[in-house]
């Protein structure tokens, strides 16, 4: 049925996620172009604002810390089969979560604290997603649409716990106080100097080592045990994964509930690793920028990685072009963003028909 | 008689807030009857809330802009079409791609021609804007509060596109339940091989339906940025289109019932912001973001089969191909 025609592995993983990324940069380029800025020189700024010194470098590994968890979180639920549009609601309630912590025993030690804050988020974006997940599972509710319904609630139950319950007293802004000194996830700056390593102070903390250990943990998990192949084989086929054995309720709720503590992680990285208080909308859309990585990834970990550290170099490189080309501003990330999706997702057979035609016999076999 | 003002008032305001809900909501009525998942109604009223503050500022009419909005809205609806129907591409995937490329594009234009940080000019020049319609006696009406009142605020008083939005309801009805495309584009989201077998083409009508949805969406998006306010800001929309999805699932993929869910939601978005710390009997002070979340716990209370049971179309989300 499906008029997908099959590409070597090389095009299809790294071949292919190219093109699509050409042609998203190319549009962008010429909407560039149409605004009447050079789309040649906007390039050569993103670049240099992105890896172009040591402060814009951690700048990169910071933002791309955030869309690995998100990243990751859309591609163990797109394994199940499952489309998880609730990340950015999952990522903001998992900050509440390590916030809490972080409010809490904030003053002990920093080998207690970080592990628990961890946790934490962990199970606070977990449950946020076993909602949804549980609908899904015995109720037949939609997941797309609850994920969806999910996010709002989130934002709203945020609003009113930031504005009413955790506000700093006398303060007018919703925030909430600032963490103890145990609760602040070290800089890198900060570890490398112990080495004798100087690199500028930056906002890149250590939740990027966590976030390398989720990568490894999603590989081993989906490619190299029993859980993670009943999850593939009841993504592909869930009629099948019965005769197998395999129960799709259970599949359901551990695929999102990972889902949901993988984006959770993402409130570490911010708040704990950059912004030491919670905030509102601290998340900011990087549960929506999972959705281009992992999809850009090809829901694989060492994909996503890469597709995560490309769009921390465009956020990084979007805000430095939106200083130095007065009619550009950062929305243009927000539009590439967008394109990636447009062609990695919803139009990938537009170019994997001609590359299986342009490599040859092998892409001739249908599936 | 205060009482009878405020409940006045609140209905009005809740006309008002429901019009792009309504108009949106039966925009995905069609596309989601034609067996399309409609997540890309927020890109789409953005994009034509964008367009039609731009070409109204630029031209100075109001219909102009409603013309560029619904163009603009068409435009993205073509292009999910292309990708979904021609395609077979994920729905929500591709609805998500445009919802996002135009919350990036939309402030981007506006910055690049307007240079007015992502926002189009104010409209304030005459017929710039679709603006409240006086009815006949409507200002004399007012002196005589109880069927006055209500005639000046209810009746009267509205712009073009509210009372669009009141007469859309019986007409999508009349389309969906009383015409051949109706019933076929209703055939088409339960059992598109029927249709096929029958010598009709499942990726025209779903391509029609896409088309009707962007023509409402781009009335809705015009109305969000021309009539409501004065003007295109950066997400304005403010997850409007969710809400509209939220409500059609909630009508249950039905004119009529989506119609009620629509003004509910209104209703409870517009006494929100006046009941701001307003003590209720019984219950004390409501926050008003227990009151904004409720249309989403509803949608999920009803999806989960907690209030009664939404049946989505039986081939909704999944792309047709003939060789199956």
């Amino acid at each position: 049925m499906k008029a997908a025609a099959k590409l070597p592995r090389w095009a299809e993983y790294g071949l292919l996620p190219l093109v699509n990324l050409c042609a998203a940069l190319l549009l962008s380029g010429a909407i560039i172009r149409m605004i009447g800025e050079s789309p040649w020189s906007a390039l050569k700024l993103m670049v240099d604002g992105a890896v172009g010194s040591q402060d814009s470098i951690g700048y990169t590994c910071f933002y791309a810390t955030d869309f690995i968890f998100t990243g990751l979180a859309v591609s163990v639920a797109f394994h199940a089969g499952l489309f998880n549009i609730g990340g950015e609601g999952q990522a903001y309630i998992g900050g509440l979560g390590a916030g809490l912590v972080c409010l809490a025993i904030g003053t002990w030690s920093p080998w207690i604290v970080i592990p628990l804050a961890i946790a934490s988020a962990c199970v606070f974006g977990a449950a946020w997603a076993f909602i949804p997940a549980w609908l899904q599972a015995r109720r037949g509710s939609h997941i797309v649409i609850t994920t969806i319904m999910m996010n709002f609630i989130a934002s709203a139950l945020m609003t009113y716990l930031l504005v009413n319950v955790l506000i700093n007293p006398g303060q007018q802004s919703p925030e909430s106080r600032e963490f103890g000194p145990g609760a602040v996830m070290p800089a890198v700056d900060v570890v490398l100097a112990h080495f004798g390593i100087t690199f500028a102070p930056t906002p890149f903390n250590m939740a990027s080592l966590l976030a390398l250990l989720a990568c490894l943990f999603v590989w081993v998990f989906i490619w190299k045990t029993r859980w993670g192949y009943a999850l593939r084989v009841s993504g592909q086929n869930a009629r099948a994964a019965v005769y197998a054995g395999i129960s799709p309720p259970g599949i359901i709720l551990a695929a999102m509930v990972i889902s949901g503590g993988l984006a959770g992680c993402l409130g570490v990285n911010e708040l704990m690793g950059s912004q030491h208080r919670i905030l509102l909308d601290f998340p900011g859309g990087a549960g929506f920028v999972g959705i281009a990585v992992a999809l850009m990834g090809r829901n694989h970990p060492v994909g996503i990685l890469i597709a995560s550290l490309l769009f921390g170099a465009l956020y990084q490189g979007g805000s430095q072009l939106s200083f130095d080309m007065p009619h550009v501003n950062r929305d243009m990330v927000v539009l590439i963003q967008g394109l990636v999706i447009l062609f990695c997702g919803a139009l990938e057979n537009i170019f994997r028909m001609p590359l299986a035609a342009l490599l040859g016999g092998a892409g001739r076999a249908k599936t | 008689m205060d009482a009878y003002r405020e409940i006045i008032l609140l209905l009005a305001a809740t006309m008002r807030v429901a019009t792009p809900l309504v108009l949106a909501a039966l925009a995905g009525l069609f596309s989601e009857r034609s067996g399309v998942i409609d997540l890309a109604l927020e890109g789409k009223m953005l994009a034509a809330a964008f367009a039609s503050a731009a070409v109204a500022s630029v031209s100075g009419s109001a219909w102009l802009g409603l013309g560029a909005g619904i163009a603009a809205s068409s435009l993205l609806a073509l292009i999910m079409a292309f990708a979904c129907v021609t395609h077979r591409g994920n729905q929500v995937v591709a609805a998500m791609a445009i919802n996002i490329v135009v919350a990036g594009l939309a402030p981007a234009l506006a910055l690049a021609w307007f240079d007015q940080g992502g926002q189009t000019p104010q409209l304030d020049g005459p017929g710039q804007r679709f603006l409240g319609l006086a009815w006949p006696w409507s200002q004399a009406a007012r002196r005589h509060p109880f069927p006055g009142l209500a005639y000046a605020e209810l009746v009267s008083g509205h712009n073009l596109i509210v009372y669009f939005a009141v007469v859309l309801a019986p007409a999508c009805a009349w389309v969906l339940f009383r015409t051949r495309f109706g019933l076929r584009l209703r055939a088409v989201g339960e059992n598109p091989l029927a249709v096929d077998t029958a010598g009709i083409s499942v990726n025209a009508l779903r391509y029609q339906a896409s088309m009707i949805s962007g023509l409402l969406c781009g009335v809705a998006g015009t109305y969000i940025s021309t009539a409501a306010s004065a003007g295109f800001v950066r997400d304005m929309t403010a997850g409007k289109g969710y809400l509209a999805l939220a409500a059609l699932i909630f009508g249950k993929w039905r004119p009529y019932p989506t119609l009620g869910a629509c003004l509910l939601f209104a209703f409870a978005d517009a006494g929100a912001s006046r009941l701001q710390g307003v003590a209720l009997p019984v219950v004390g002070v409501v926050p008003v973001q227990f009151i904004l979340a409720l249309p989403y716990v509803l949608t999920i209370l009803l999806l989960a089969g907690f209030v009664g049971e939404a049946v989505a179309p039986k081939a909704i989300g999944v792309p047709y191909s003939k060789e199956k």
